[in-house]
């Protein structure tokens, strides 16, 4: 695998999971349990939707084949994404979302900080940016999962049933392949390991005071890296790209 | 060819889409003016990462330059360094606050106000400082939502970014 190769295939990782974490809390627009809620994932869903169009931008042009943003992401198909898992889960209820967006937070702050740093400067220039707006929802999130894990008791148990079912995701995200051994070389990428510990204690002290337990010796699902997924990313590219791929040349 | 300076004052009279009281100037996402010959190269940054505002500020620049007879226009979206809300101007925030909108402070005095923290907003309606936080998001990616406790009136604040 050449740099190039590396480089491209490391942006659709983090553009595929940025607009397939923001596709699902889009699904939540008009359906939120409240207005102000509704109106944070759908302001949520924009930042990372931004972020995920900058970062294809930049695949295409490390690509050179002429593709652009829109290319890269309506018209790959399911075994071309490499999207972490978790961000591809359902929506199951606000306890399951909100847990989800909360475990993705906590990763892409610290991720995002290290990023800052990068040599490749485009990356770097577009961390700096996403960081100001992941401190803002991993702010959201963490309130929220602490004040429902630490809620009613019917609160308390939706959120710690969303613990149980997303936890086995959670490992994956930290996975690295020769894509990472190659761009770490390079000082381009962010190294995982170094990020997991604080990824780690920052989960548990949030689902401390929330007074929900991580599932003891849970199984760890993977795949995402070499482009496996769950049953729900082909249903969620058929919705995403029905437009785009039904009228390929529609323009705004 | 106009001149540097004459392109940046007639792109100072574009407003931001969202919030009209302010140009893209004093909003700090008109970042410079470049002049290659017959060549101008419009540098912006967005405010947020997904503002849908940013398409629209690009086509105003192309069509405000075109009515000027300049065709040779290239807008640039550069994302470092990363705005800050530090970048409006002192009388852009007060046209917000005549607006209605709560600005920004500076972002290193900042911050609490938005981390629940008790940090005196002052309503730009009634001017009272017993006000509170609704929503960390409001109807913009850059504003969150508060409401003053005597006036009773919700209203945005530009968040500090």
């Amino acid at each position: 695998m050449t740099k190039q190769e590396a480089l491209f295939n490391y942006c659709l990782r983090l553009a595929d999971t940025s607009l397939i974490l923001a596709q699902r809390n889009a699904e939540w627009c008009g359906h939120g349990p409240f207005l102000e809620e509704d109106l944070a994932l759908t302001n949520l869903s924009l930042d990372l939707i931004g972020q995920a169009n900058s970062i294809y931008q930049y695949a295409a042009q490390v690509e050179g084949k002429a593709r652009n943003e829109d290319d890269l992401a309506y018209h790959r198909s399911e075994r071309e994404f490499l999207n972490t898992l978790i961000a591809e889960q359902s929506n199951g209820d606000y306890a399951k979302t909100i847990l989800r967006q909360f475990f993705c937070d906590t990763f892409d702050f610290y991720f995002y900080a290290e990023l800052v740093k990068s040599k490749d400067e485009t990356l770097s220039a577009i961390a700096e940016k996403s960081i100001k707006e992941i401190t803002y929802h991993l702010r959201h999130t963490s309130s929220w999962v602490e004040r429902l894990g630490d809620g009613t008791e019917e609160s308390h148990t939706r959120m710690q049933d969303a613990l149980n079912e997303i936890w086995r995701f959670t490992g994956e995200m930290f996975e690295m392949n020769e894509v990472d051994t190659i761009l770490i070389k390079e000082g381009i990428a962010v190294d995982l390991n170094s990020i997991k510990s604080k990824w780690e204690s920052k989960s548990k002290e949030i689902l401390d005071r929330a007074t929900i337990k991580i599932p003891a010796n849970a199984f760890m699902q993977r795949g995402s890296r070499e482009a496996k997924h769950t049953e729900h990313l082909g249903f969620i590219l058929a919705e995403m790209q029905s437009l785009p791929r039904a009228l390929p040349d529609a323009k705004w | 060819m106009l001149s540097k300076e004459q392109i940046t004052s007639l792109l100072s009279a574009i407003p931001d889409p969202e919030i009209p009281v302010i140009n893209i100037k004093e909003l700090g996402v008109l970042r410079d003016v470049v002049v290659n010959g017959n060549e101008v190269e419009i540098i912006i940054t967005p405010t947020y990462s997904g503002c849908p505002a940013m398409k629209q500020i690009e086509d105003d620049i192309i069509s405000s330059l075109e009515r000027n007879g300049i065709e040779n226009v290239k807008v640039k979206m550069v994302y470092h360094p990363a705005w800050t809300t530090d970048w409006i101007t002192d009388e852009a925030k007060e046209k917000l606050r005549k607006y209605g909108i709560a600005p920004p402070e500076k972002t290193t005095a900042d911050k609490g106000a938005l981390m629940g923290k008790k940090r005196a907003l002052e309503c730009p309606r009634c001017g009272s400082k017993n006000t509170v936080m609704i929503s960390q998001f409001g109807s913009t990616a850059c504003k969150a939502l508060f409401q003053c406790s005597d006036c009773k009136e919700p209203f945005d604040y530009f968040k500090c970014i």
